[in-house]
């Protein structure tokens, strides 16, 4: 009866919808090891935040000071292994976004504990299944120390919904903060109107063939017209095409939507690790021996150039009906 | 500016993983450096250099950890420019990321390097763990997911750019640190040290590959073999491997004729839109 730490992202004064998976990953830890789910948040006047967070979990440990803020491997690290160590937790989760993925592997080092990495079912209180090899292998483990930390893939743990009762917020003092000189001096964001892709319905995604980045404009019109997010292959991003973070494949983002669009795009292996778990995934190629045909529910073999006007038309006739 | 390069060797991930029994069968498969690896290879050699293959100062180790084999993998990278290499004897398949990252604390204890840059993950494994444990049991400052790396002219710290979900973070980050890097970090403008080249300082959009000279001067570095225990690491694996399965594979779709039976499937079979 150990409790279960769920490291929880805010923004301004929310929960991260980002770190709603990682919620519903603590609560199947939980069942296994069988104490309560304790969040833990921190920041800079996170205060609002910890109380939406509380919605979910049984508690809350909030480390609110100036120094705390953004996010720092070097000093967030050194306070959810406290939280683990106080708490007698003997599991710690969060969803695996690029803050997750920084911040708690350096978190299972301070434990000395074992850490399994972007995680796709939770088997029982120590064993996981992930994804291995680019998605080509799907690999069970099990982590032999008292207390396990894992990753969980977003796109595989429905988000959480709130608790029936919400839970306590109890404000920790995080004691000296020490960022061993590292400082964080601007965050260069990507403004988007369309949704998260980790979170959209629909990806519509480009690849090299869409040539170049003015091209983009006509998947841009068919994104919007499903109300979805535009994504991309590493060639196009490497061309230059689209901004790196469109990025979707084994190192870039992944994501499942309901439906995946994949227009003018190959399909190399590192690119289907990161959409082949999508609904419904529609190829647009005009190489019949692409290998995103193999994955593909609907293939059409023809040029962007030629379809996707047509595409768009249809949708439209379809949605005035 | 001494540079510690941790690689690690990978089954080549364009050829068809064969997986059979509960076990990853690599029998056939071969043998090449993790490509974040390399491209950690080329971030050092760049942070060495006033342009590439110029005039240098400094010194870039490669270390891996693996059977007898991957001395061959070292190799390469002495011939892309590595100046020595380190090969601890260790079975791929007996190794987790606590483990290579307390063999690699102990490497850094014992070589003192003013900056560890390695790959941000090995694309076998995916774990996406050791630069950032390592850093942690060191308790030196990590920079992440790195697409730029700038050195100071003082070689007192780095002015870094970092691929996060929101788009591109920068920070600074004071040295000795650990930096892993992600797939930009070889762009032509990508890594620079301020103390050997100036802001025009530009490189090939890709790592570089041996050329003869580097090859025949590879054969004379230095490449030592040790083991794990002359490091003084003990302890056992924290995460096992219990089995690996192929993933569930797609049903086989259909090709469509036409937009029209496109978005007809689409509205009324997939009922997606």
């Amino acid at each position: 009866m150990s409790a279960t730490i769920v490291f929880l992202e805010t923004s301004s004064t929310n929960l991260r919808s980002a770190s709603l998976p990682a919620l519903t990953a603590a609560r199947a830890l939980a069942k296994h090891h069988g104490g309560p789910v304790i969040g833990v948040v921190i920041g800079a006047s996170v205060g609002a935040a910890a109380t939406d967070a509380a919605r979910y979990v049984d508690k809350v440990l909030c480390f609110d000071h100036p120094a705390l803020a953004p996010a720092l491997a070097e000093t967030w690290a050194p306070l959810l292994a406290t939280a683990v160590k106080e708490s007698g937790a003997t599991a710690l989760v969060a969803s695996a976004t690029s803050t997750g993925k920084d911040i708690l592997p350096r978190t299972a080092a301070l434990l000395g504990a074992g850490m399994a990495s972007d995680v796709v079912a939770v088997l029982g209180a120590k064993s996981f299944r992930r994804p291995t090899y680019a998605g080509n292998a799907q690999t069970d483990v099990e982590i032999t120390t008292a207390a396990v930390v894992c990753t969980a893939r977003q796109t595989e743990f429905a988000p959480a919904a709130p608790a029936a009762n919400p839970g306590t917020v109890e404000n920790k003092d995080p004691g000296a903060i020490n960022a061993l000189g590292s400082e964080f001096v601007a965050l260069h964001a990507t403004t988007s109107a369309r949704p998260d892709l980790a979170e959209a319905k629909v990806v519509v995604s480009g690849g090299r063939g869409m040539k170049e980045a003015a091209n983009f404009k006509v998947l841009e019109e068919l994104t919007d017209l499903l109300g979805g997010a535009l994504g991309a292959s590493r060639a196009a991003c490497d061309a230059g095409m689209v901004p790196n973070d469109l990025q979707v494949g084994q190192t870039g983002k992944v994501v499942a939507p309901e439906l995946y669009f994949a227009v003018a795009l190959s399909g190399a292996i590192q690119h289907l690790a990161g959409m082949k778990s999508s609904k419904v995934i529609v190829a647009i190629n005009k190489d019949p021996e692409a290998p995103i045909f193999q994955v593909a529910d609907y293939g059409l073999v023809a040029t962007w150039e030629s379809s996707l006007p047509q595409l768009i038309a249809e949708i439209k006739r379809l949605k005035a009906a | 500016m001494k540079i510690l390069v941790p690689c690690k060797r990978v089954p080549n991930p364009e050829l068809k993983l064969k997986i059979s029994g509960g076990a990853v069968d690599l029998a056939g498969t071969t043998w090449q450096v993790n490509p974040f690896d390399e491209y950690a290879v080329e971030t050092a050699l760049r942070l060495t250099e006033k342009s590439k293959g110029g005039e240098r100062s400094g010194e870039v180790i490669v270390v891996s950890i693996g059977p007898r084999d991957t001395g061959t993998q070292l190799r390469q990278l002495l011939a892309m420019g590595a100046d020595r290499g380190i090969l601890i004897a260790g079975d791929d398949s007996a190794l987790d990321a606590d483990l290579v990252a307390r063999t690699l604390k102990a490497v850094v204890e014992t070589e003192k390097p003013d900056l560890v840059v390695m790959g941000k993950q090995a694309v076998d494994g995916d774990d996406n763990q050791v630069g950032q444990l390592l850093a942690g049991y060191l308790g030196w400052p990590q920079a992440t997911f790195l697409s730029t790396l700038t050195l100071t002219a003082d070689g007192k710290s780095a002015t870094v750019l970092r691929e996060v979900d929101t788009g591109v973070e920068e920070r600074r980050v004071r040295l000795p640190a650990i930096a892993t890097v992600d797939l930009r970090i070889i762009g032509k403008k990508a890594v620079r040290n301020e103390a050997l080249s100036g802001p025009e300082a530009e490189w090939e959009d890709t790592q570089r590959l041996a050329s003869l000279k580097g090859i025949m001067a590879a054969k004379k570095k230095e490449l030592k073999e040790i083991t794990a225990e002359s490091l003084g690491v003990g302890g056992g694996i924290l995460v096992k491997t219990l089995r690996h399965e192929s993933p569930p594979s797609r049903k086989a779709g259909v090709k469509v004729a036409s937009v029209e039976e496109l978005v007809s499937k689409l509205h009324t079979e997939a009922k997606v839109i």
